[in-house]
């Protein structure tokens, strides 16, 4: 059984066929990369599997604690505490709020609190805060950001909120990460930079990684297993050496006759 | 642990001073009936603003329809207050009043919240107009004319508390985690949602909360003034809580207070200038507006605990 499993996944937005018949599965601890050209369905099929949009058709189910749940009719909260966290390819952080409380932000939904112990600030709420305090600088001493807990998350240099994005999707304890482009944007130093990083959070967290990338010598590196995508359907699916080698991968990226 | 006892008393500490110096100055005859009667509304506007601020600077949903959800608190406190006129009276009224306000928020807000921005704005507007019609024909409220001989409950002590406890209720909500995930629903939904925020929740969560401090600073003044009628919560209502708020600076609660007791002192000095009253009342906002346009005090909060952490910063460079 796989962790994630996608069956006919398809999304219409009035006659245009944005993703069709998508079928594909995550493995545990599995490092997958999802390529195509531009406009081919990628960022749609990010939305539907985050729960953002809702499919037309298909199902996605994960396999969890309590059993097989599928998602495909939950709210994008409540996929994510099902377990699935993602990035967006344009930023969306939380800009006016500090580096701190931006991952913060994200552990709330593991860490219920009455409302009656926060108003009256009972011990139990300062010791709560205190650990999830702990857990969130630890987290930001791995992205190597502890020295900016307050600096506002719209004064940080580019790479650095590229980092933070994966900071927060990370503090929300994900089964599967789901990077949109992380390297969009990037120097190659930067680059490089970010594939130490995400081969770091596969092994530390012992997670399942999905991600969006036209930076071939990144998702060549990293990648264990590929999906190509071309006009909202999957062409083909192997080891990097398998893809760079398929034909209609080729023709996908290069052109041609058919 | 013993720093944040340290920090909340400090704070208790201010309370009950400021609770004794108006005593003094009331008891050594500096303060008259006119500067008692400016400090009570002045301590009424900023109950309501704290309300609104919530839901506008924190959750970031504009709401016009503030005067409305007064009006509730406003009504269904006089009316207890004239059947029971004692302070066991006066504590009814603003627990039911509260808790009408927010169950009226709760039933509007969930299909309204779900509009962004003006459509907001404008149907919270509505829900306001929509509150003081009914106002105006229902027999209990006594129609247009209103009601009055309101037995005079709400006097300053009694305002002072509440000011006190309505802050520490909106401050302490807005610094936990509950606050925080009011704060990202304001800074961006998407986000909010995909880590794990019911946004739609905390929107309705602190549409409730705001509305209910609405009815308790409605219930003040209706025990305070005495009478009230359908006219006096209409939409130039919302609007002047909303200037407080915005003067003060949208997602700042001591701004808030701070442009309450600089708008209520304008009011009572600019009473002298007789006609011209509301044409330097209005000067004075252009002017703040145009000079500060994040308001009075921007986002900036006053806090004791930063205020001794940079004391003992400072001591350890010396």
């Amino acid at each position: 059984m796989s962790l994630l499993d996608v069956k006919d996944l398809t999304k219409n937005f009035g006659g245009l066929t944005a993703v069709s018949g998508v079928t594909m599965h995550l493995e545990d601890n599995e490092l997958v990369a999802l390529i195509g050209p531009n406009g081919a369905g990628k960022t749609t099929l990010f939305n539907l599997l985050t729960g953002v949009i809702p499919p037309s058709e298909g199902t996605v189910s994960l396999q969890t604690d309590q059993g097989l749940q599928v998602l495909n009719k939950k709210k994008p909260y409540q996929v994510a505490q099902a377990g699935l966290a993602r990035t967006f390819q344009n930023i969306r952080l939380f800009k006016d709020l500090s580096v701190l409380d931006n991952v913060l932000i994200a552990m709330t939904a593991k860490h219920k609190e009455s409302f009656v112990s926060s108003i009256l600030r009972l011990p139990s709420y300062y010791k709560k805060e205190v650990e999830m305090r702990e857990e969130a600088i630890e987290l930001l001493k791995i992205f190597d950001m502890q020295d900016k807990l307050d600096n506002l998350a719209r004064n940080l240099p580019y790479g650095e909120q590229r980092r933070l994005e994966i900071v927060r999707a990370l503090a929300t304890k994900p089964k599967i990460l789901f990077l949109d482009e992380p390297a969009a944007g990037m120097n190659p130093e930067e680059t490089a930079d970010l594939t130490r990083l995400i081969r770091q959070i596969q092994n530390e967290f012992h997670i399942t990684v999905l991600l969006i990338e036209h930076d071939m010598s990144l998702v060549m590196n990293v990648a264990e297993r590929i999906y190509v995508l071309e006009y909202g359907q999957l062409i083909a699916e192997g080891t990097p050496a398998e893809i760079q080698k398929n034909e209609r991968v080729i023709k996908a990226y290069l052109g041609g006759e058919s | 642990m013993k720093k944040n006892l340290k920090y909340n008393l400090i704070w208790l500490a201010i309370m009950i001073a400021g609770y004794i110096i108006i005593n003094v100055l009331e008891f050594a005859g500096i303060m008259g009936q006119f500067a008692e009667t400016t400090l009570v509304l002045i301590g009424i506007n900023i109950i309501l603003a704290t309300g609104l601020n919530l839901i506008i600077g924190f959750s970031g949903q504009f709401s016009l329809g503030h005067a409305g959800f007064m009006a509730i608190g406003a009504y269904v406190c006089a009316l207890i207050t004239t059947a029971i006129p004692n302070a066991l009276g006066m504590l009814l009224g603003l627990i039911a009043g509260a808790v009408f306000s927010g169950v009226v928020a709760l039933v509007v807000g969930i299909p309204t919240l779900r509009l962004n921005g003006d459509y907001l704005a404008i149907a919270t507007m509505g829900v306001a107009e929509i509150i003081r019609i009914i106002l105006n024909n229902l027999k209990i409220t006594n129609g247009p004319a209103g009601l009055y001989n309101i037995p005079m409950l709400a006097t300053w002590p009694v305002v002072y508390l509440l000011v006190c406890i309505t802050t520490i209720i909106i401050v302490n909500f807005i610094h936990s985690r509950d606050g925080r995930a009011v704060m990202s629903v304001r800074e961006d939904e998407i986000a909010a949602e995909s880590m794990g925020v019911n946004i739609t929740k905390w929107k309705v969560i602190a549409f409730v909360v705001g509305a209910a401090t609405a009815a308790i600073g409605g219930a003040l003044h209706a025990n305070y003034i005495q009478t009230i009628a359908p006219t006096d919560f209409g939409i130039m209502e919302s609007i002047n809580i909303l200037i407080i708020v915005v003067l003060g600076g949208i997602g700042s609660i001591t701004g808030t207070f701070v442009a309450a007791v600089v708008l209520g002192l304008l009011d009572m000095i600019l009473q002298n200038f007789g006609t011209l009253r509301m044409v330097l009342y209005s000067l004075a906002l252009i002017l703040i507006m145009v000079f500060k346009p994040s308001g009075l005090l921007g986002t900036w909060e006053l806090s004791i605990r930063r205020l001794f952490t940079r004391k003992s910063k400072t001591k350890g460079d010396a």
